[in-house]
């Protein structure tokens, strides 16, 4: 998506279109992943529960995973894991 | 026709907003505004002005309720002065990068500490940057029109900025003054219908205020400054406007006596009539003294204030605020950067002065002048002083 000029931009910088925040990616600030040990898991959910960013999905084998799109890395979902099934590995 | 009429100029500025088809108003009573939030609260009580009046908890509520109301497409009028400003300031710069066309009258007013209700300018200028066209009245009559005009300007789609008029507290917004108030129908003639750049509505949603991060910020405030850089001109427009419907002429730098004056004062507000009558003192005694008064503060004249001194040998620039620490008053900083890289100017000087209500007569205005044409080895030059100050 090419960045506006300063000229382009809608007066007052009104966003017209609802909705158009999901094309935002904020997934490009994260430092680091949350990786699922699936071998761990008792899908609890606390994961998807805990996660402030609501990326946090449950796939249809009912574990989880986080959409990258979105997710910030922030490491809420490591935390709050208490069967300890998800590692933070850093961004390359 | 207008009529003719005698009254206290708050409770006018009320009824000249009252004219201006407004459809909300959030104004908290601080003195020495409270006649203002006063008659506009009865004028709506009375059901002679078809709004919403909003009684808020703060001044910080009354900003952040007409930003809501303006965002909404509704005319919306606040008026506010000294601490109930400075609780606002941090809503300014919004309103302004929103583009809401707000109105809000400020009866000036010293800034704490000391606590102290009487009348400078030391409430507006630190919201000098937020992005507000910022005018300055100098009387009674004054303050009714540009309270009108305001909305004009604010409203004008190459415009769409916030707009404040400040009319020195007490000064002005008591006393009781003789004026030419517009009929409702010129009124209706003069300003038309607000057209709003966007509103909030279900059925069209809009996203106003969103979040934006450094890709964006840069052009954001580059956009904001063209904006009122803009305005000038438009500015300059309506008043045009309204001299010639009303007969009552306002230009963006006023100036008095000052096309072969050898040394000019600068004014803003309501000193300017003071120091009119010192500039006639003066003359009949032979000094070629002049007047210039800045009526427009924000965005700031360069072209027309450059235009008006240039001839001068002396100017003296007369502050009612301070910037602590740093280069004297705010408005002597301005015509110094306005003035650096002209080829001719004068030499500049600057007194701070009638500061929290301190009275300032004619022969201090005569003081001034002696001071700065007695000063021949240009020792005053570019500083600063606190006129009256008990050393």
């Amino acid at each position: 998506m090419a960045l506006k000029t300063w000229k382009e931009l809608p007066i007052g910088c009104v966003v017209s279109e609802p909705g158009s925040a999901s094309e935002y990616h904020t997934g490009s600030w994260r430092s680091q992943r949350p990786i699922w040990d699936n071998a761990k898991c008792i899908k609890c959910g606390i994961c998807y529960v805990y996660c402030p960013e609501g990326c946090v999905q449950q796939t249809e084998d009912g574990f989880f995973q986080a959409d990258l799109d979105y997710c910030k890395g922030c490491g809420i979902c490591a935390h709050e894991c208490w069967p300890r099934a998800i590692k933070m590995l850093e961004e390359e | 026709m207008g009529k003719r009429i005698g009254m206290e100029v708050a409770i006018a500025v009320a009824e000249a907003v009252g004219l201006c088809d407004i459809d909300m108003a959030a104004v908290y009573p601080i003195t020495p505004q409270s006649h203002i939030a006063e008659h506009l609260s009865d004028l709506v009580a009375n059901g002679e002005i078809d709004a919403e009046f909003v009684t808020v908890e703060s001044e910080h509520s009354a900003m952040s309720a007409v930003i809501g109301a303006s965002g909404a497409g509704a005319r919306a009028f606040t008026a506010t002065s000294s601490q109930g400003l400075m609780l606002m300031h941090e809503l300014l710069p919004i309103a302004s990068a929103m583009r809401l066309p707000i109105c809000m009258a400020i009866a000036n007013r010293a800034v704490s500490g000391p606590l102290n209700i009487l009348n400078d300018h030391t409430d507006i200028m630190p919201q000098r940057d937020s992005g507000w066209i910022s005018l300055f009245v100098e009387n009674g009559q004054e303050a009714i029109d540009m309270s009108i005009i305001a909305f004009k300007i604010a409203e004008h789609k190459d415009v769409m900025l916030p707009v404040n008029v400040n009319i020195d507290g007490f000064q002005l917004t008591h006393m009781v003054e003789p004026f030419e108030m517009p009929s409702k129908e010129e009124v209706d003639r003069f300003l038309p219908p607000f057209v709003p750049h966007a509103t909030l509505h279900p059925a069209k949603p809009v996203t106003m205020g969103a979040f934006a991060m450094s890709d964006y910020f840069t052009e954001i405030m580059k956009a904001k400054d063209e904006a009122l850089k803009n305005s000038k001109k438009v500015i300059a427009n309506v008043l045009d406007e309204w001299g010639k419907m009303f007969g009552r002429n306002y230009k963006l730098v006023e100036t008095y006596k000052s096309e072969d004056a050898e040394v000019i004062m600068l004014t803003m507000g309501s000193m300017g009539e003071t120091a009119q009558m010192a500039i006639d003192d003066l003359r009949a005694k032979g000094v070629k003294a002049g007047l210039v008064k800045l009526r427009l503060w924000r965005p700031f004249p360069f072209e027309e204030i450059k235009a008006a001194i240039k001839n001068a040998k002396k100017l003296i620039v007369t502050d009612r605020a301070i910037s602590f620490g740093g280069p004297g008053g705010p408005v002597f900083s301005e015509i110094k950067s306005a003035m650096y890289a002209a080829t001719q100017r004068p030499l500049i000087y600057n007194y701070i002065y009638g500061l929290g209500g301190r009275d300032v007569t004619v022969g201090d205005f005569i003081g001034m002048f002696e001071k700065v044409l007695a000063d021949t080895e240009h020792k005053a030059v570019d500083t600063y002083e606190f006129w009256g100050v008990r050393e």
